[in-house]
């Protein structure tokens, strides 16, 4: 049976972790305040830009032909661009993300394609690097330093292979936040882009184009791609930093427990020294009356 | 006086948010200005100047390309990087500029176009970054 300081020990080291474990909960909860600040900036950009590009397809509707539309007739080499955490003690974000990408890249198998990895994070890079599968660009210990020249510089290669014919379409896997307490690892086609229907009423006001309304979409598609991929990291960041949250909590919620299952141990093994010892005083005084 | 409501906004903040008499900027086609009552117009931006004028004083911006659009006397510029005349650090734009001109000279396994771009802006901001302290 454990001694009254074993327990004792016991108890204090679960303390120590807890104490561990609320702290991380607590950079969490501010890391995730912060990036979503840095969403809420990007989105008066992001809105403006996807709001012109409305009004431009409406205008000058983009023909199936172009490059980026195109949907190719012979898939071979799929691109899937994995968006991840760099560190764990975020539950199941990590690894439910890989599932994701995992069972996809099966189905691209047993039709015969082929798939190829971009991946950002050091999670993700670990599991996959062991694994059979053709890793093209990997970006690690960058998670939460992204900003939007790097994203940009990322979708940039993405896009250049493409158009150079090295892979023939393109999808990203993130986690998007639906709340604090649920994370959806999501897949998205990210070329070729889809193209969005024209929303419908409000035939726009006379504008004056320059260059012509088709020249600008052209211009504006590509850089639209910087975009989303842009904001598929920040939202990323904000699963894993709500992840994280919810992963510390419990294990400070966790610890809590263990330390009262402890304390009442140690209770209950410290009565039953100090009876054993009266048993002992009180057997010892009888023993000698009985003289 | 009537007056532009112009914003500028860049992926990581917001600019530039005022009441302005004028601006200018520069478009594919060229150098365009602005006034109040302007008609709707929606523009490709280039790497350049813009300025615009405000109780008369003018304020310089180095802007690297983006889109332009005007209606009802509102202006937005999106752009992927944009800075005040006085927000520029001037010795660092120097030094990109020859970072770029070195790159350029190389020819060798550089991205010209890139590079081109890159000392495009480096330039631009340079020359914002003189007149805005000589404004």
């Amino acid at each position: 049976m454990a001694t009254l300081r074993d327990i004792k020990r016991k108890i204090g080291a679960v303390k120590k972790t807890q104490s561990i474990t609320r702290a991380m909960n607590m950079v969490a909860a501010a890391k995730l305040r912060s990036t979503q600040v840095k969403m809420e900036k990007f989105k008066s950009y992001s809105e403006k830009y996807k709001e012109i590009i409305n009004r431009l397809t409406q205008l000058a509707p983009i023909e199936e032909e172009y490059p980026l539309l195109q949907v190719r007739e012979e898939i071979k080499k799929v691109h899937l661009v994995v968006i991840g955490a760099d560190r764990g003690l975020c539950g199941a974000f990590n690894s439910n993300l890989i599932t994701r990408v995992e069972r996809f890249i099966t189905d691209l198998k047993s039709r015969g394609q082929e798939a190829i990895l971009t991946i950002i994070g050091r999670k993700p890079r670990d599991y996959f690097r062991r694994r059979d599968v053709n890793i093209k660009a990997q970006y690690v210990g960058v998670v939460g330093k992204i900003d939007y020249i790097m994203a940009r510089r990322i979708a940039t290669d993405v896009l250049s292979s493409f158009i150079s014919g090295e892979t023939d379409e393109v999808y990203v896997f993130f986690t998007k936040f639906v709340s604090m307490v649920r994370q959806e690892p999501t897949v998205e086609r990210f070329l070729p882009i889809k193209p969005e229907v024209p929303a419908e009423g409000e035939v726009s006001i006379e504008y004056i184009y320059e260059p012509a309304p088709k020249i600008i979409l052209e211009e504006l598609l590509p850089k639209s791609l910087n975009i989303t991929l842009y904001s598929h990291i920040l939202e990323s960041e904000v699963a894993e930093h709500a992840a994280r949250m919810r992963a510390m909590e419990n294990a400070t919620n966790n610890c809590k427990e263990m330390i009262n299952t402890l304390t009442l141990l140690f209770n209950k093994t410290r009565q039953a020294a100090i009876t054993k010892e009266l048993m002992d005083i009180v057997g010892g005084a009888e023993a000698l009356r009985a003289k | 006086m009537a007056k532009i409501l112009l914003e500028v906004i860049t992926p990581d903040r917001l600019l530039v948010r005022e009441e302005v008499d004028m601006v200018v900027a520069v478009a594919t086609e060229g150098e365009f200005g602005v006034l109040p009552g302007h008609a709707a117009l929606l523009t490709l931006l280039e790497i350049g100047e813009a300025r615009y004028k405000k109780d008369g004083h003018i304020e310089y911006m180095a802007i690297a390309g983006g889109i332009a659009e005007v209606f009802k006397d509102r202006m937005t510029i999106l752009t992927e990087a944009a800075e005040l005349g006085r927000e520029i650090d001037i010795d660092r734009a120097k030094k990109a500029a020859e970072r770029a001109l070195e790159r350029l000279r190389k020819k060798e396994g550089v991205d010209i176009a890139r590079a081109d771009a890159a000392l495009r802006r480096a330039v631009t901001r340079i020359k914002v970054a003189e007149k805005a302290k000589g404004a």
